[in-house]
């Protein structure tokens, strides 16, 4: 009785958090979601926003501001701990979601949606896309993680 | 690690469980700040079960509460009030707070911190050596607090029918017993609601009943920011061994009068207030961003001028707030900032928030 995907509902009922299969991912829990155009949208993964627990500030990079990938870039404060946001790709922001300065819980409530935290304008992609994970290595990860 | 009466339960409601003083509690159900609006608009429910429970019986039992606390109490004149205390050193430093219960002149009821209940247990048998009465730490009961302006409206009807009426009469600060029930109109949210302390076995069952009248669980992360907005120290945290109540905001809890009256830790204390050098007990509240934590050094007008003893994010507010200990005489206008944060913070008398408003005033 080995159905996999049993086995895949039982991996997310027990981690409680969805991996989406269109985005890729990096190690300090960000997501990355290609808006074409050379443009890239970033986030905090369902995972990561479950550890942190609660978030209540919510530090956004100005746009135009230009990072190469592994800058800290943003910050997540929760009521237990602040963290740093690894700008996953180099690029220039050019864009970023305000709506979180106000309602910091769109992060917890909508990681991939509302919770978006801004965007990249990346002129030279293969330089850092080999350091980005896919939806199973991601899912590898939070999976030794959790235990 | 031990585990409370409730502790399948709250498996059961997903409750994310972390050690807390050797127990395994609940942190939170999912949404810690969730659960702390709750309580400040509605009724939430906390398993304190980790507290401990001590009763002092005999006929020495005033005499010896009055010896062993820093507060009187004398100060209660019927049965079944309640009383806020430290227990102190000789030196004055603090062994524990704790609430005790006067049911009668041959009984008192303790309610202890976890992580202090061997050594506060150590201590009052030591001190009981020339007292007549009897130490009794009560094992096999469980603590339910319900916490919230409705708290009332939503237990009553889970509560035996001949309850009513006295539950409802039932004064802030004050218990009362039915059979193996004690109920106490107490808590630790700076909202009214009530303390249960009942036996092990019905625990689970209780907490069914309130659950399915719609009590929602709060862990202790909401019961850490309740009682921070509402101006209640937290043992370990606020203050220790090391610190007296003159040096954490609760000198009001220290009973120096009637002078006859001779209470461990007293000749120190009065020592310490001659001194005039205490340092002071106040909170702070940011104009800014970020939250404000344990530990972090404040500067006033540039100079370290002391530490924040407890820090987290009033969800009531919406800004980071504190309790901070400062080596300096309070003075309007000065500039205080804390640590690697940029936004400068106004000192407060707290409490910050009492019965789901803001109650601080500026210093």
């Amino acid at each position: 009785m080995d159905n996999p995907r049993l086995h895949i509902y039982k991996f997310f009922k027990t981690n409680m958090s969805k991996i989406p299969k269109h985005l890729k991912y990096t190690a300090e829990h960000e997501w990355i979601r290609d808006d074409g155009d050379g443009i890239f949208c970033i986030g905090i993964t369902d995972y990561a926003q479950a550890q942190l627990g609660d978030l209540v500030f919510v530090d956004l990079p100005d746009v135009t501001t230009i990072f190469e990938r592994g800058e800290e870039c943003a910050v997540v404060e929760s009521v237990k701990s602040a963290s740093d946001v690894y700008c996953p790709l180099s690029g220039e922001v050019v864009d970023s979601n305000t709506a979180l300065e106000n309602n910091p819980e769109f992060i917890n409530q909508d990681p991939y949606g509302e919770g978006w935290m801004f965007k990249l304008k990346v002129a030279n992609l293969e330089d850092d896309e080999g350091e980005l994970l896919d939806p199973n290595a991601y899912a590898d990860l939070v999976a030794t993680e959790a235990h | 690690m031990l585990r409370t009466p409730l502790y399948q339960e709250h498996l059961a409601h997903n409750g994310k469980m972390a050690p807390f003083a050797g127990w395994d509690m609940p942190l939170h159900y999912g949404s810690q700040l969730e659960e702390h609006q709750r309580v400040r608009r509605d009724v939430g429910m906390f398993d304190v079960s980790h507290m401990v429970v001590i009763d002092i019986t005999g006929a020495d039992t005033i005499p010896f509460l009055q010896f062993l606390l820093a507060n009187d109490i004398a100060r209660l004149s019927k049965p079944g009030k309640v009383l806020y205390s430290c227990m102190l050193q000789q030196q004055g430093g603090i062994l524990d707070d704790l609430i005790v219960y006067r049911m009668s002149d041959t009984w008192c009821r303790l309610v202890v911190n976890a992580a202090t209940a061997d050594k506060d247990m150590a201590w009052i048998q030591m001190q009981a050596a020339p007292f007549v009465i009897a130490i009794k730490r009560l094992d096999n009961v469980a603590m339910l607090a319900v916490q919230g302006p409705n708290a009332q409206a939503a237990i009553l009807p889970q509560l035996p029918i001949e309850l009513w009426k006295t539950i409802t009469k039932l004064p802030s600060f004050s218990a009362m017993v039915h059979n193996d029930w004690f109920i106490s109109r107490t808590g630790y949210t700076g909202e009214d609601g009530f303390e249960l302390i009942i036996p092990s076995e019905i625990a689970p069952d209780l907490w069914q009943k309130f659950l399915s009248v719609g009590i929602k669980p709060c862990g202790l992360g909401a019961r850490d920011t309740l009682r921070l907005e509402a101006g209640m120290n937290l043992y370990g945290t606020d203050m220790d061994e090391t610190t007296t109540p003159l040096e954490c905001g609760l000198g009001w809890t220290v009973a120096m009068r009637p002078k006859t009256r001779n209470f461990i830790g007293r000749a120190a204390l009065e020592i310490q207030k001659n001194q005039n050098n205490l340092p002071s007990f106040v909170g702070l509240i940011s104009e800014g961003r970020g939250v404000l934590r344990n530990h972090q050094s404040v500067l006033v007008n540039g100079q370290t001028a002391g530490i924040i003893t407890s820090g987290s994010f009033s969800p009531t507010l919406k800004k980071a707030i504190a309790f901070a200990r400062l080596k300096i005489k309070i003075e309007p206008g000065v500039s205080i900032e804390v640590t690697g944060q940029r936004s400068s913070l106004q000192m407060v008398k707290p409490p910050f928030v009492r019965n789901g408003q803001p109650a601080f005033t500026y210093l």
